[in-house]
């Protein structure tokens, strides 16, 4: 049974966005609580991602981003409160049941191999093997079949700096790196590509770089959820921004209908935004 | 792809390097070659101070005394891919000979039976060690260094401190010091079960996704873990599967030596990992070619053997094999530093 949609929070959705929003929600969190011992992590948060949108995720430290979005991810498991992915209620056990169903992870840390090769990096954990008994009885891992597919991943991404597969990912820089994570959670994330902070580490150039990934990501028909500290990158990047304060959602905004300082006033509670009132 | 970007990328992969850098490159991606190099400048060296060293004849005597040193070093190389290191691999293999011999001997046990039970034993104590690292979390250097007391006096109490002769022992223990000769070239079934433990070792390492696993473990076992990979699992099989190779390098340690003694290759340790770190395996872990530990264990004993040859004193080949270590472990760190 799925959840009512939230009120979308978006005062004019652009022509070419309203297929988007019109859709049921790809993911959607109802009510979502976390609590261990005394200290509240989560304050029944809601939130909805819709297919073919970046939703940006920003709030200041303790605010509960990483807390919300590790529930989202299966890092954590809630006190009290529903998921909903493509409709059904979902309940994740660990990280691997959200990737099994279609949700990827892009972590802070990278969690690339520096001493392995860029295809392997891609398919790391999810190795193909050969056809036939190479594969079945000798195991033998598909490395052709795997370089190519990688290639195309990367391609699709439109990186064009990193052409060639077999090279080991500690040849690349910050940016190619998290350029190869990227593409690791786009090959394998059908439904939803949650990004931890993909720019903290690097340049102005590298950072254009994933931006333009993340929105290519978008394009391709995923939900995109992006969590950052970079408030340019969030309101270059964003379709919606939620603002995570204290616990709770502070509300929905986008980067067209508040600027960054208005954004900012939010997130540290200087200011409040008039339609979170809770109906 | 557009000519534009093919461009860009040929212009950086051409971009000028000098020659310092290409080699420091070439290294990079092939370890085994520096090692490669030595032993064949060290085979033509040793030629040229005895003629005798190039001989079918020699060339046998060298792949014997290299079996031993050279299956042990399979184990330690998985162990030290997982930035972990062995320090138990003679003891284990020592008491899995003990035991495989006195079973025999004593026990009146067939041969085979003996064998798989001290192969069992030895696959055993590396699950001790794996389990010792991966649940207790303890460094596996003091882990081995522990478990290799325990072993050695596991070995030492268990056989009374005395040796059992290859004649007290069925011919199965023994037939690995058995052989034939091609051309004045003489090979024991010993060398030819090690060549193929490298064979598979080599196979799993480089084409299935558990030798993929095993060097992600070693490189950045969080990362890896985040991957999906089951970091502690991985590791745990490592250790479990080293210690079933010591017990393989027991059996061929029979045939070899003659007779099953407890305080036999007493150097098995240094050795083993000497012959990994020559060879072009990081200690660092994620890092290296089974290849290279194969490479590293024939210079090692090619010095001994070409040094003898000569009649050089033994001393020069512990002299130069301390020399060659440090020499490995620092274009180890040059090529690290790659970009």
């Amino acid at each position: 049974m799925a959840p009512t949609k939230l009120p979308l929070s978006v005062d004019h959705i652009p022509a070419d966005k309203h297929d988007v929003y019109a859709a049921e929600p790809i993911l959607s969190g109802r009510d979502l609580r976390i609590q261990w011992g005394h200290v509240v992590g989560l304050d029944g948060v809601n939130i909805d991602l819709y297919k073919g949108e970046v939703l940006a995720v920003i709030g200041d430290n303790g605010a509960g981003k990483s807390t919300l979005i590790k529930c989202l991810t299966g890092a954590y498991q809630p006190t009290a409160g529903q998921i909903y992915l493509d409709g059904k209620e979902v309940d994740f056990k660990r990280p691997q049941d959200a990737r099994e169903a279609g949700i990827e992870t892009v972590y802070q840390q990278l969690a690339v191999i520096p001493a392995l090769d860029i295809a392997s990096n891609l398919y790391l954990a999810r190795e193909e093997r050969r056809p036939g008994p190479l594969g079945s009885v000798l195991r033998m891992l598909d490395k052709k079949g795997m370089a190519k597919r990688a290639g195309d991943s990367v391609r699709d991404l439109g990186i064009q700096t990193i052409q060639n597969m077999n090279l080991a990912v500690e040849n690349l820089s910050g940016g190619q790196r998290q350029a190869v994570a990227v593409a690791r959670a786009a090959a394998f994330g059908s439904k939803v590509v949650v990004l931890d902070e993909p720019t903290a580490a690097l340049g102005v150039k590298e950072s254009g770089m994933v931006l333009n990934m993340i929105k290519q990501l978008r394009d391709n028909g995923l939900g995109v959820i992006l969590i950052s500290h970079n408030m340019p990158h969030v309101w270059e990047a964003a379709d919606r921004i939620h603002i995570q304060r204290l616990g709770g959602c502070a509300g929905v905004i986008t980067p067209a209908s508040h600027d960054m300082g208005e954004g900012v006033a939010i997130m540290t509670g200087a200011k409040k935004l008039a339609q979170d009132a809770p109906a | 792809m557009t000519t534009s970007t093919s461009d860009a990328a040929s212009r950086f992969s051409g971009r000028q390097q000098s020659p310092l850098q290409r080699l420091q490159g070439l290294l990079h991606s092939y370890p085994w070659v520096s090692p490669l190099v030595i032993l064949i400048v060290s085979f033509i060296v040793f030629t040229i101070l005895n003629p005798r060293f190039a001989t079918a004849g020699s060339m046998g005597l060298l792949f014997q005394q290299t079996a031993i040193v050279a299956a042990l070093a399979i184990g330690q190389t998985l162990v030290i891919l997982t930035a972990g290191i062995d320090l138990s691999v003679g003891a284990v293999m020592v008491l899995s000979m003990m035991v495989m011999a006195a079973l025999a001997k004593d026990g009146g046990m067939p041969g085979p039976l003996a064998m798989l039970i001290g192969l069992a034993l030895a696959t055993g104590a590396g699950l001790l060690n794996g389990l010792l690292v991966t649940k207790i979390n303890l460094p596996p250097f003091i882990v081995t260094l522990g478990t290799l007391s325990i072993f050695t006096a596991i070995a030492l109490l268990y056989s009374g401190g005395s040796s059992i002769q290859a004649s007290h022992l069925p011919d199965f223990l023994n037939v690995l010091g058995n052989g034939f000769s091609i051309g004045g070239l003489r090979l024991t079934w010993g060398v030819l079960l090690v060549i193929a433990m490298y064979a598979v070792v080599g196979f799993i390492l480089s084409q299935t996704a558990w030798g993929r696993y095993v060097y992600a473990v070693g490189d950045d076992p969080e990362s890896a873990r985040l991957s999906g990979v089951p970091s502690k699992r991985v590791l745990l099989q490592v250790y479990t599967v080293a210690g079933l190779l010591y017990g393989l390098a027991a059996w061929a340690l029979i045939g070899r030596s003659g007779a099953a003694t407890p305080n036999a290759y007493p150097q098995a340790n240094l050795d083993s990992i000497t012959a990994v770190v020559i060879g072009g395996t990081s200690l660092f872990g994620g890092r290296g070619r089974l290849v290279g530990t194969l490479i590293g264990a024939l210079i090692v004993q090619s010095f001994a053997f070409g040094l003898s040859l000569a009649g050089v004193n033994q001393q020069y080949r512990v002299l130069a094999t301390g020399i060659l270590v440090i020499v490995a472990v620092g274009i180890d760190q040059w090529i690290r530093k790659v970009k």
